[in-house]
């Protein structure tokens, strides 16, 4: 039984931030949830894609995010209580179905969790989606801990139900990868079947209903502020003329700065853990009692501004800061230290920061970036590429999976890369605007995910382009999840479909579409040249299984390479390919058999042949 | 009670995520309030995973610069990366079997000195166990193991709120059946080694 499914109320269980989400939907009776994978909310729909196995849960990994949301919206209109999660940047995806959500609501309760990434660990911004509240005009919450991120969910879902609207539940890394311990509740009984009442002037948005719905939408926007008045989750602390105003994880930094600075009877503060709508008469209330205040948030202003906005609608005239240079910062993500030093400098309290060693004399360490795994067939890729396309200027227009690493030298190969699935686009433009070539590269999630509708854009408008679509069996970078390209029944699982990429490219009209195998690079080499060569737009599909997947399905059998006396130490293997199981000693180059996987590709690199496959593992 | 930080540093695949993990599972048993957090940028493909251990009365599950009690580093170059988040009050252990990044193969980086490493350490800090817990944990039959090594060396320097018990039977029941006899003498070859 999957542990998440322990039916033992009271019980005390470490969990992960996400495994504390994904528990508190199912004790909310969740049954029905879909998603996009994206770190830092890979967790919470890989623990209920188990659950699924086991209860009456349906989940899905949706195409996109916007299809999520769809999907689950409608799960929730019929009537099922559903669930949706996505990192911060797909909420953009969803973001359109999102905002016409809003007017529509929903029937049974609908929750959408946002997992922001402040400091961008694996992102590739930080934006911060509390203002996606205040844009739909839905309640937000945000939880301070692991613990409450899971009493938030059932909670998140009876609000969605009183107000009829999808409710967001914000989280930030550090909420979804710490690790607490959590009290179980009971479980919720599931009610997978329900029914759609069809209702077209609530339901079909065209003008005359939507102008009705968005009455409504203010009108339910007025209800969650007096329920965000009286909520809980936005609660006082302390007494004195200081206040603090404070969310996520900044409240667990700003308790223990009060505590060390031994300043709890001067200092009140309020946790805001119902962010939109801000409860308007509470803070009215806290603000009377201060003398100053300082709002304490990761990322943008969003509470300072509504505070301010609403301090100066009651004429409250009390200093009021947050963000500025000599407190806090809107960029990355916050520390205690930190918190403690600003709240210290804020209130004029004399602290010292830690007396943190001087490092100076230390010497750099080498870093330790991430690379592409020995063995992956990206890198081969890359490199015929590299091959192909020499003494051409080219663009490399790049997306967003592990192959970005390929912008890393040596391979270099990564040029552009803003959001999912805008290789496709871009190339189109550059392909217009210069007289470069152009040459972009796509994994097969992301090209489900958002890269068909560019590539379709550049057989229309005629654009000279060639796509490289990475077809690496899986959703790799987020942890292997399954993607519409994926044979479902190597995971043991049926009931699914599966789309072949190549058809797929020749009925979108495309006119050169090859397959390569990209382990055999004077093939891959000779493919790629000739579809470059070609006039307009042409795909390659390097088609061959991510390695860690391969190996996870038992289906890595290659055997380890070794470096003979023939080499003549040029270096070319190690240099071109950048592959992680080679390694110095002294200054002859070797290769680590435990890290090899046996792809060959440097020994078709190697102009000496002295790289050969070892005869057994030593 | 008093806060207790524990930094732990290692490379993707050495463990670490497992090694807090028993911690948890030991301070949950033992019902001292845990809390930790982790950040793994891609640790599959061999960046750095760092996890963060708060025991005692705190709310923060994130360790500031400097304020670490204890840093447990499980490759030398990484632990000698880590030093900002340490004081003069700090006991460090590292196991000192290196594995250089692959930017020093290709040129990109020099791999410090070992015996620099140590000397800048124990310069900077309370206390260095430094020793090479590979060999111990193939000394007690998987390399794999080089994770619980550790935790037996932490155990022995009483740091933590915890008896070396508790984590021992958080050993028992909480890592895969298969591995529970290694990481048992792997636990104990750790204490041994942080005594001498
Ligand atoms: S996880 Fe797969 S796709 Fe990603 S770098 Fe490793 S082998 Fe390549």
């Amino acid at each position: 039984m999957h542990k998440l499914l322990t039916d033992q109320p009271g019980q005390r269980m470490l969990m992960l931030g996400n495994e504390a989400i994904a528990r508190g939907a199912l004790e909310a009776g969740v049954a029905f949830a879909a998603t996009y994978p994206g770190t830092p909310s890979s967790e919470i729909s890989l623990n209920l894609f188990q659950v699924a196995r086991e209860t009456e849960l349906y989940f899905e990994y949706s195409t996109n995010e916007k299809v999520a949301l769809e999907v689950a919206a409608a799960a929730a209109n019929s009537g099922v209580r559903a669930m949706c999660m996505m990192k911060h940047v797909g909420v953009n995806v969803a973001a359109d179905a999102l905002m016409t959500l809003a007017y529509v609501g929903t029937r049974a309760g609908l929750v959408i969790v946002s997992a922001d990434d402040p400091f961008m660990f694996s992102s590739q911004n930080e934006q911060d989606n509390r203002y996606y509240g205040k844009l739909s005009g839905l309640p937000v919450l945000e939880p301070s801990s692991v613990a409450e991120a899971k009493e938030m969910v059932p909670y998140a879902f009876d609000l969605s139900e009183q107000l009829n609207e999808p409710v967001i539940l914000r989280t930030t890394t550090r909420i979804n990868h710490s690790t607490a311990v959590v009290d179980l509740g009971a479980l919720k009984q599931p009610q997978p079947r329900g029914h759609f009442d069809k209702d077209p002037f609530n339901f079909v948005t065209v003008p005359a209903v939507s102008r009705q719905l968005h009455v409504r939408l203010l009108e339910n926007i007025a209800r969650a502020e007096a329920l965000s008045t009286t909520s809980p989750y936005n609660f006082e602390t302390g007494e004195g003329g200081w206040g603090i105003i404070c969310n996520g994880v900044s409240y667990a930094y700003t308790v223990d700065a009060i505590r060390d600075l031994e300043i709890e009877d001067r200092t009140r503060v309020l946790r805001i853990g119902f962010s939109h709508p801000m409860p308007r008469n509470q803070l009215k209330a806290f603000l009377t009692a201060c003398e100053k205040v300082l709002v304490v948030e990761e990322g943008e202003p969003y509470m300072e501004e509504a505070v301010k906005a609403i301090a100066q609608e009651e004429g409250l005239t009390l200093p009021i800061r947050g963000k500025a240079d000599e407190l806090f910062s809107r960029l990355y993500e916050f520390d205690p230290a930190m918190v403690r030093q600003v709240i210290a400098h804020f209130f004029g309290i004399q602290h010292d920061l830690p007396a943190v060693p001087d490092l100076s004399d230390v010497p750099e360490v080498p870093p330790r970036p991430p690379t592409l795994c020995a063995g992956c067939s990206h890198r081969a890729t890359f490199y015929a590429v590299k091959k192909a396309t020499e003494g051409l200027d080219v663009i490399h227009p790049s997306d967003i999976g592990c192959y970005t690493l390929g912008f890393l030298p040596p391979l270099s190969m990564g040029d552009f890369v803003i959001c999912m699935g805008a290789s496709t686009g871009s190339a189109g433009g550059f392909a217009q605007a210069t007289d470069q070539k152009v040459v972009s590269f796509i994994g097969d999630s992301t090209f489900f995910h958002s890269g068909i509708p560019g590539l379709i854009n550049a057989v229309f408008n005629r654009h000279n382009i060639t796509l490289i679509i990475l077809d690496n069996r899986t959703t790799a970078m987020t942890g292997h999840q399954p993607n519409p390209g994926v044979d479902m029944n190597e995971l043991n699982l049926d009931g699914y479909g599966q789309i072949d990429i190549e058809p797929l490219v020749k009925a979108l009209g495309v006119a050169h579409v090859t397959t390569i195998k990209p382990y055999n690079l004077k093939k891959s080499i000779a493919a790629i040249r000739e579809a470059v060569q070609f006039e307009g737009v042409s795909v390659v599909i390097a088609k061959e299984k991510c390695t860690l997947y391969a190996k996870a399905l038992k289906q890595l059998h290659g055997k380890a390479f070794q470096i003979t006396t023939r080499c003549r130490n040029h270096r070319d293997c190690i240099n071109d390919l950048g592959c992680p199981a080679f390694f110095l000693e002294g200054d002859q180059v070797h290769i680590d058999p435990d890290i090899c996987t046996g792809c060959a590709v440097c020994a078709q690199v190697c102009p000496e042949h002295a790289i050969t496959p070892l005869k057994a593992k030593p | 009670m008093k806060p207790m930080r524990l930094i732990i540093v290692a490379v993707g695949g050495q463990g670490n995520l497992l090694a807090s993990k028993v911690l948890g599972e030991a301070a949950l048993m033992a019902d001292i309030p845990v809390r930790m957090s982790e950040i793994h940028g891609m640790a599959q493909r061999g960046g750095v995973v760092e996890s963060a251990l708060v025991f005692g009365d705190a709310q923060s599950t994130i360790i500031s610069d400097g304020e670490a009690d204890v840093l447990v580093g499980f490759e030398p170059s990484e632990t000698l990366r880590a030093l900002n988040k340490c004081s003069a009050r700090t006991t460090v252990i590292t196991n000192m079997a290196p594995l250089p990044p692959f930017t020093v193969a290709i040129g990109k980086g020099i791999y410090p000195d070992l015996e620099n490493i140590t000397a800048l350490i124990e310069a900077k800090t309370h206390r260095l166990i430094a020793f090479d817990a590979a060999e111990q944990a193939r000394a007690a039959g998987n390399i794999m193991s080089l994770n619980i090594v550790l935790l037996g060396a932490l155990c022995r320097t009483e740091l933590l709120p915890l008896k070396a018990d508790t984590v021992r039977e958080a050993i028992r029941t909480r890592t895969k059946q298969a591995f529970v006899e290694a990481n048992l003498k792997a636990f104990d070859l750790g204490f041994q080694a942080a005594a001498d």
